[in-house]
């Protein structure tokens, strides 16, 4: 079956190195998708499976076969692998229909026609096969692409910031119906991406990279509730990190209490840590005694999304209904809603842990 | 249609000005009607055959040569690193140093009987034999060798830009669809970059037609000796104005298909943000093929005739290096400069008329004002002299009458009617130059300078005359080398007695002194070699 590994996977451009020891799996019919900032290496790494670009060390397999190691790179035209570029790249000389049948020169006349036909009508296009690319809007641009890169039916797809070129509105929407077409395919699909919410709507498996690393590969659920990194915690969803200090091995000193942990924590008492605590851990309730000053708000329509000062300055976010207006210094009631709740260990290089059937004790 | 007239005083000035400087334009085609002669009848039996078939014969060869030279070369800088790149990269332009009639002397020399190559080659191989297979550089062959190797740097520039910007990622995308490398270049590369390919061509051509020195030294019969020799020779105006007209409609047509694949250009090409590609390293023998084609017009194009005219110089020095050779560099420089001067100040009220009244009617005279460039220099000084010397005869005759004075010629005896000519020509390189430089200078600057305060004067002192400081001066650098290295319009139209650089070169040739050609024309390309130098420093910058 299409199965995509890659093992200890690095890249340098001379002294700068840009992969570093990146392992990952995509199971057959799985969408994967890389997320990060610019210039994390994501796109590099994309790069590295098609065979565009040379590896230093570790290897890319596809199917069980090695198509890069050490010393070895099997051509791109030979790996089977398909690819949905960033600015699209369609052919501008050639018709739609003459770039999707571009991958389909091993199939008879009939045949090929019948393939792209069927291509057109996968992506919706099924009548502007005698079009060319600069006649078409850029998502009709990139329904071409898409159905280029499936033609030959590669093994594996590749698809490189495939909504950055688009209207804002189109992207999940978008991203939504190539994720149908591709889980329809059961295709193998690897997309890389700045943006979470085209992540979270194509991907089964999400993984985040950071400065040529892969920090986690994993669901986007628990990339959001139990990230394995403070870059993670930070860069996905919103949120805040406040300091703690652990008290005995089951509990740990926070400003908004005593969190109790069933399970004994790894750190020793009196060690620092960071607790992440996200805007719907925090609920805004008016008969709540417990009160805390508003010093920011941001209203979204749906909610409000209030910026609330602890008593020792720091400062927390709680999601609202919003019709609850509260005034900038006025203060509004709370009450926590924590099931469980990620700490980061500072003695021990910023390690996460997850404590899972959490206590609160009130302050 | 009142909106359409409602222009300000600055606007009719403009049209006014282009109105007058392409007078010689209008006069020229008024001569479609004025029927023909017995000489047009004698020439259209004998020698205008001659001319179409010998243009079309150089445009095919010359077209073959520059893509031969230019397309590959383009391919190799552009897609691969292999040792000698760098250099290469603008090596590839020095032959735009050299006109077409200095190389032409060159290899004239080079492979005369006397030459250095027959001299050595007798050594090895019987005279016989070299008599009948020795090619003879002075024929239409020769001609076609010559322009390809100093032309085709138009279709490398061209191409080289069109290959380095979109085709990157088109490529990778043919390759992940199952095409190899050289499948995915003639099948994506090569019809992605074809319009610009085929705009360098048609420039490359263009100059081959308005070329003079070259088919005169060489003895190929063109349209360009034709109008020299019917204007000089037989003072035939009809016929000539007849035969620059059919010189013009090849012209026309080349520059047709310049403008059809320009706008075809635009549809070909992707915007991609350059991704942080490293070229792939070419190793072992690609890489010295790679080396080797790249370096073949820069060696045949530059190197050699640059040391022919360097050796010429060397041993002439002695004898030539004098008072008259003095007067002469005096000469072609003042002239050069005059005219780089009024250009540029014509290219600057233009770029910003353009900018000021986005007027129809103004920016179809500027447009009108810059066909000057395409039409070939041979023809424009006689379509200059006719209502000029028309002219001059009318004040000559009124003074005469009124006062009883001769005033001689006013307007085509002096170096009027050469600037004239140059200005018309060379409007074009300097307005291009000019709008370059002035789109970077935002509207929006103006007005938020005009905001804080600032007016007219201030905003031209501090904010557009220091970001147009590059702009000016290389508008003027490029003028100026044009000026120096032009032949048939100062030939035709300088006063008595006055030489240039360029017109000595080529009476020495004419005289077979090719040596004492060296001098005048070493200093041509040695000047020719600043803008080269520019213009890598542009792909520098763009690559960076």
């Amino acid at each position: 079956m299409h199965e995509l590994m890659i093992s200890q996977l690095s890249v340098a451009h001379g002294d700068d190195k840009v992969l570093k020891d990146v392992n990952l799996r995509i199971d057959p019919g799985q969408i994967g998708c890389l997320l990060g900032p610019s210039g994390c290496g994501k796109t590099t790494l994309l790069r590295s499976i098609a065979g565009l670009q040379s590896v230093q060390s570790g290897s890319v397999t596809l199917e069980g076969e090695e198509l890069t190691r050490p010393g070895f790179q099997k051509p791109p035209e030979k790996r089977h692998i398909g690819m949905v570029f960033q600015d699209f790249a369609l052919f501008p000389h050639l018709s739609v229909a003459d770039n999707v049948a571009y991958g389909l020169r091993d199939l008879k006349g009939n045949q090929r026609n019948q393939r792209v036909q069927e291509l057109l009508a996968l992506v919706g296009l099924p009548d502007s096969g005698r079009r060319y690319p600069h006649q078409l809007s850029g998502g009709q641009q990139q329904r071409v692409a898409l159905a280029r890169a499936l033609a030959p039916k590669p093994a594996v797809l590749l698809l490189d910031e495939p909504f950055s070129g688009l209207d804002v509105e189109l992207r999940e929407s978008l991203a939504r119906e190539v994720r149908h077409i591709l889980k329809s395919e059961g295709m193998t699909a690897l997309m890389v991406t700045h943006n979470q919410n085209e992540a979270f709507a194509m991907a089964d498996r999400v993984g985040v990279m950071q400065e040529g690393r892969l920090l986690q590969w994993d669901t986007p659920y628990n990339l959001y509730h139990e990230p394995h990194h403070a870059f993670i915690a930070d860069f996905i969803g919103q949120g805040v990190l406040i300091t703690g200090s652990v008290c005995d091995c089951h509990l740990v000193h926070t400003e908004l209490g005593l969190l109790k942990a069933h399970l004994p924590l790894g750190s020793q008492p009196g060690e620092a840590v960071s607790v992440l605590v996200r805007p719907d851990d925090i609920l805004h309730d008016d008969d709540s005694d417990w009160q805390l000053e508003v010093v920011n708000r941001a209203f979204r329509g749906s909610h409000f999304l209030y910026t609330l000062k602890l008593p020792n300055e720091e400062l927390v976010l709680c999601m609202s209904q919003s019709h609850h207006d509260h005034p900038i210094g006025t203060k509004i009631g709370i009450r926590l809603e924590m099931d469980h709740a990620v700490v980061f260990h500072h003695q021990r290089n910023f390690e996460n842990e997850v404590v899972q059937d959490l206590t609160l004790v009130d302050p | 249609m009142r909106h359409f007239l409602r222009l300000n005083r600055w606007g009719w000035l403009t049209l006014a000005l282009v109105i007058l400087m392409s007078t010689p334009l209008w006069v020229l085609f008024s001569f479609v009607f004025e029927p023909t002669n017995a000489n047009w009848t004698h020439l259209s039996e004998t020698l205008l055959p001659q001319y179409v078939g010998n243009s079309i014969w150089l445009m095919l060869g010359v077209g073959f040569g520059t893509l031969l030279l230019g397309v590959p070369t383009a391919w190799f800088v552009s897609q691969y690193e292999f040792r000698g790149r760098q250099v290469l990269q603008w090596a590839l332009l020095l032959p735009m140093a050299m006109p077409a009639y200095i190389i032409a002397y060159t290899y004239t020399g080079l492979l005369a009987f006397e030459g250095p190559v027959q001299t050595g080659l007798r050594e090895f191989v019987p005279l016989e034999v070299m008599r009948a297979f020795f090619p003879e550089i002075r024929s239409l062959g020769g001609a076609i060798v010559m322009f390809s190797l100093v032309l085709y740097p138009y279709v490398y520039l061209l191409s080289r830009a069109a290959f380095a910007n979109h085709s990157q990622q088109a490529m990778d995308a043919s390759r992940l669809l199952g095409a190899g490398p050289v499948r995915s270049f003639f099948q994506v590369a090569l019809p992605m970059a074809r319009p610009a390919i085929i705009a360098g061509l048609t420039l490359a051509l263009m100059e081959t037609l308005a070329d003079f020195g070259t088919v005169e030294h060489f003895g190929v019969a063109a349209f360009t000796t034709g109008i020299y020799r019917t204007w000089t020779g037989f003072g035939d105006t009809v016929t000539t104005a007849h035969l620059s007209l059919l010189l013009l409609a090849f012209v026309l047509t080349l520059m047709a298909v310049e403008l059809w694949s320009r706008r075809q250009a635009r549809y070909f090409s992707l915007s991609t943000p350059k991704s942080a590609a490293h070229l792939p390293r070419l190793q072992g023998k690609s890489a010295w093929m790679a080396l080797g084609w790249c370096a073949l017009p820069v060696v045949f194009g530059f190197l050699v005739p640059a040391g022919q005219l360097l050796y010429w110089a060397v041993t002439t020095a002695e004898t030539r290096l004098n008072a008259e050779f003095a007067q002469l560099v005096w000469n072609s420089f003042y002239l050069a400069l005059i005219a780089g001067l009024v250009v540029v100040a014509l290219a600057t009220w233009m770029a910003y008329a353009k900018r000021l009244f986005a007027h129809p009617l103004v920016r179809g005279t500027v447009r009108v004002a810059m066909l000057g460039y395409a039409v070939p220099g041979t023809v424009l000084a006689v379509a200059v002299m006719i209502p000029f010397a028309w002219m001059d005869h009318r004040i000559n005759d009124w003074m005469q009458a009124q006062f009883g004075l001769s005033v001689g010629l006013l307007l085509s005896g002096t170096l009027f009617a050469l600037v004239f000519a140059y200005a018309f020509r060379f409007l074009s390189v300097a307005l291009q130059t000019m709008d370059a430089g002035l789109s970077r200078v935002k509207p929006s600057m103006d007005e938020s300078a005009r905001m804080l305060g600032a007016g007219s004067v201030e905003i031209l002192g501090r904010i557009h005359l220091p970001l147009l400081r590059t702009s000016l001066l290389t508008a003027f650098i490029l003028v100026f080398v044009e000026v120096l290295k032009e032949l048939p319009m100062t030939l035709i139209l300088r006063p008595f007695d006055f030489n240039t650089l360029a017109v000595r070169a080529y009476e020495m040739a004419a005289d077979e002194r090719l040596a004492d050609a060296g001098l005048p024309a070493l200093l041509i390309v040695i000047t020719g070699i600043i803008p080269v130098v520019y213009l890598s420093r542009l792909i520098g910058k763009s690559h960076a």
